[in-house]
């Protein structure tokens, strides 16, 4: 958005002095490079034409130094297995992305009530959110089998491990989003004689969406790695245990394509989450409040 | 505004009366008095204005009043009701030095932010409209700008329409232009007199600035620090419908003078 603003004035002199007759020849100038600094290519662009450098680069060294493809197989391997295993793929993608979406819903729903009650009760913020840091500090991969033998081998151990993995930074940063009300934007309230629910429901949740959703942002990944860690252990089926699958079997292009996958979830789910906050922070946080 | 309240009507009524008012803040370092045996009268539909050296006590006072801060000694009455009673009851509103708005909600939502909350629907049963608001302090056209989109002045008379939506009774402002450039300033306070003369409302408006308490002024309260009392309570002698060129008038200056010395340690 800066840029939109900032170019188009940059660039005016620079086509002033060629054509200072014409007025609306200069605007149309200025209006042209500001859609084409607006379009697809040149924003993505950049990003696009380096990732395509590194699987050139990829496949290059594969086939320079001959990797074996059990080792590390070529882009082309990798490709194929989308195209003749996709029905495995899709299969397996489904339930991961299930126990993605339900952890993150759960994990984050937690947290922000959590964080809501911490910030109307000293007494319930001293009591859990030391344990809410034990927690935190305990290897999400040390509690995935424990969860495994408590839940059973069903959904519910995967959803709980993204869940958990979510909870932590949304907890923190809502619990401050929450607090970065100015002392003087509550004094008002105090003088309209507003009670808790009323400086929650007007002023504190709309001022923490900025903290909440950078938490969202983080969240939004870690509960697709949450729910591939919990299909590690004793699953049959969802990426996670293709993963496990595959490299024991040394299906190398079905792991890559597996792991390929799991990242496209997770940035699908980010690009979802940075969508939903354009759409609804459209005031300027910073200097107003 | 379309229920301006009469000031011609009954007999000078007292708007805030304080009698004996000691404020005393428990800190780390001990027992700190902000205000010691404070007593003043102010008129209804007046304009007082209140000067006094930095850290004197001004904004503890008119948070006293507002039921911001706890009276340690003494009482405060709005209309002969307690502070707290007085906050129930809408009697007062409060401009603070930053506009406080709500970054999310266009001015106009800004403006109606009382009548949602604090019981309103019982205590307000004859607001006044948002949109005469915002024209009435000169922001006709922008009902619909986000706080962002706006200049630092502007977001002030937001918060002044905001301030006077349930039509209180007393206007508290606490150095409400005091981030302001002189321009925008001398701007506000033509209006605010204005706006205070087609509403009739009584305003109490702590400010640093001589001139500006000398021009907004009927009476000026100048504290004096340490801990904060009342040093005098002077009356300006101007015209009702005094226009910024005042200023510039021989009487003023004496005036502006004056407190100046007031504002001299003793
Ligand atoms: N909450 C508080 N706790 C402790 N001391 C306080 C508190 N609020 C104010 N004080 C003290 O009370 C005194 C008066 O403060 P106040 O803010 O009312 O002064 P002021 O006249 O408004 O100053 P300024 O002109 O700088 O705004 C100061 O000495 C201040 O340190
Ligand atoms: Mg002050």
């Amino acid at each position: 958005m800066a840029i939109d603003q900032t170019r188009p004035n940059q660039s005016r002199p620079d086509a002033m002095p060629t054509d200072p007759a014409a007025g609306a020849g200069v605007k149309s100038d200025a209006q042209r490079e500001r859609e084409r600094r607006k379009s697809f290519l040149y924003q993505r662009g950049p990003a696009i034409a380096v990732s395509v450098g590194l699987v050139a680069l990829w496949w290059g060294v594969v086939v320079v130094f001959g990797i074996p493809t059990y080792i590390a197989p070529t882009p082309a391997d990798v490709f194929a297995v989308f195209v003749e295993q996709g029905d495995v793929l899709w299969i397996n993608f489904w339930p991961t992305l299930l126990e993605a979406i339900s952890g993150f819903i759960i994990g984050n729903l937690v947290a922000v009530i959590l964080a809501i009650w911490f910030v109307h009760s000293q007494l319930a913020e001293r009591s859990f959110y030391p344990i809410a840091v034990f927690i935190n500090t305990i290897p999400i991969i040390a509690i995935a089998p424990i969860l495994v033998l408590l839940l059973g081998n069903g959904y519910a151990p995967k959803i709980v491990i993204a869940a958990l993995i979510c909870f932590f930074p949304t907890l923190v940063n809502m619990v401050r989003g929450l607090k970065a009300v100015s002392p003087q934007m509550l004094e008002l309230m105090r003088v309209l004689s507003a009670n808790d629910r009323e400086v929650l429901l007007k002023v504190r949740l709309q001022s923490s969406l900025p903290f909440l959703f950078a938490a969202l942002k983080i969240a939004s990944t870690t509960s697709v790695i949450g729910a591939i860690v919990g299909e590690w252990i004793g699953s049959n089926y969802g990426l996670g245990s293709l993963i496990i699958e595959a490299t024991y079997n040394f299906r190398s292009p079905l792991l890559y394509a597996t792991v390929i996958l799991g990242a496209g979830m997770a940035v699908m789910a980010f690009g979802l989450t940075t969508f939903a906050e354009r759409r609804l922070l459209t005031w300027k946080p910073s200097d107003v409040f | 505004m379309a229920a301006a309240r009469s000031r011609s009507g009954s007999a000078a009524a007292t708007a805030i009366s304080a009698r004996d008012v000691a404020v005393r803040f428990e800190t780390e370092a001990g027992q700190v008095t902000a205000l010691e045996d404070v007593s003043f009268d102010v008129e209804a539909g007046s304009i007082v204005t209140m000067l006094g050296p930095s850290g004197c006590g001004k904004s503890t006072l008119l948070r006293a009043i507002a039921d911001l801060v706890e009276i340690s000694e003494g009482g405060i009455q709005v209309f002969g009701r307690r502070p707290e009673d007085a906050r129930r009851a809408r009697d007062f509103a409060f401009v603070f030095q930053d506009s406080t708005l709500l970054p999310w909600r266009s001015a106009i939502e800004n403006v109606r932010l009382p009548l949602e909350v604090g019981q309103a629907g019982v205590t307000v049963e004859q607001h006044a409209e948002p949109e005469e608001l915002l024209a009435l302090v000169g922001l006709q056209g922008r009902e619909n700008a986000l706080p962002h989109e706006l200049s630092g002045g502007m977001r002030q008379r937001v918060a002044i329409a905001r301030a006077l939506v349930c039509r209180p009774r007393v206007l508290l402002m606490d150095e409400p232009f005091g981030a302001l450039d002189e321009i925008n300033r001398d701007n506000l306070n033509e209006e605010l007199r204005r706006i205070w003369e087609e509403t009739g409302i009584t305003i109490m408006f702590v400010t640093h600035s001589i001139p500006e308490a000398a021009y907004l002024g009927q009476k000026v309260l100048v504290l004096s620090a340490h801990p904060g009392r009342v040093r005098e309570f002077v009356e300006i002698d101007l015209p009702i419908d005094r226009k910024l060129a005042v200023r510039d008038t021989v009487e003023f200056i004496k005036i502006t003078a004056r407190l100046r010395k007031l504002l001299e340690p003793v």
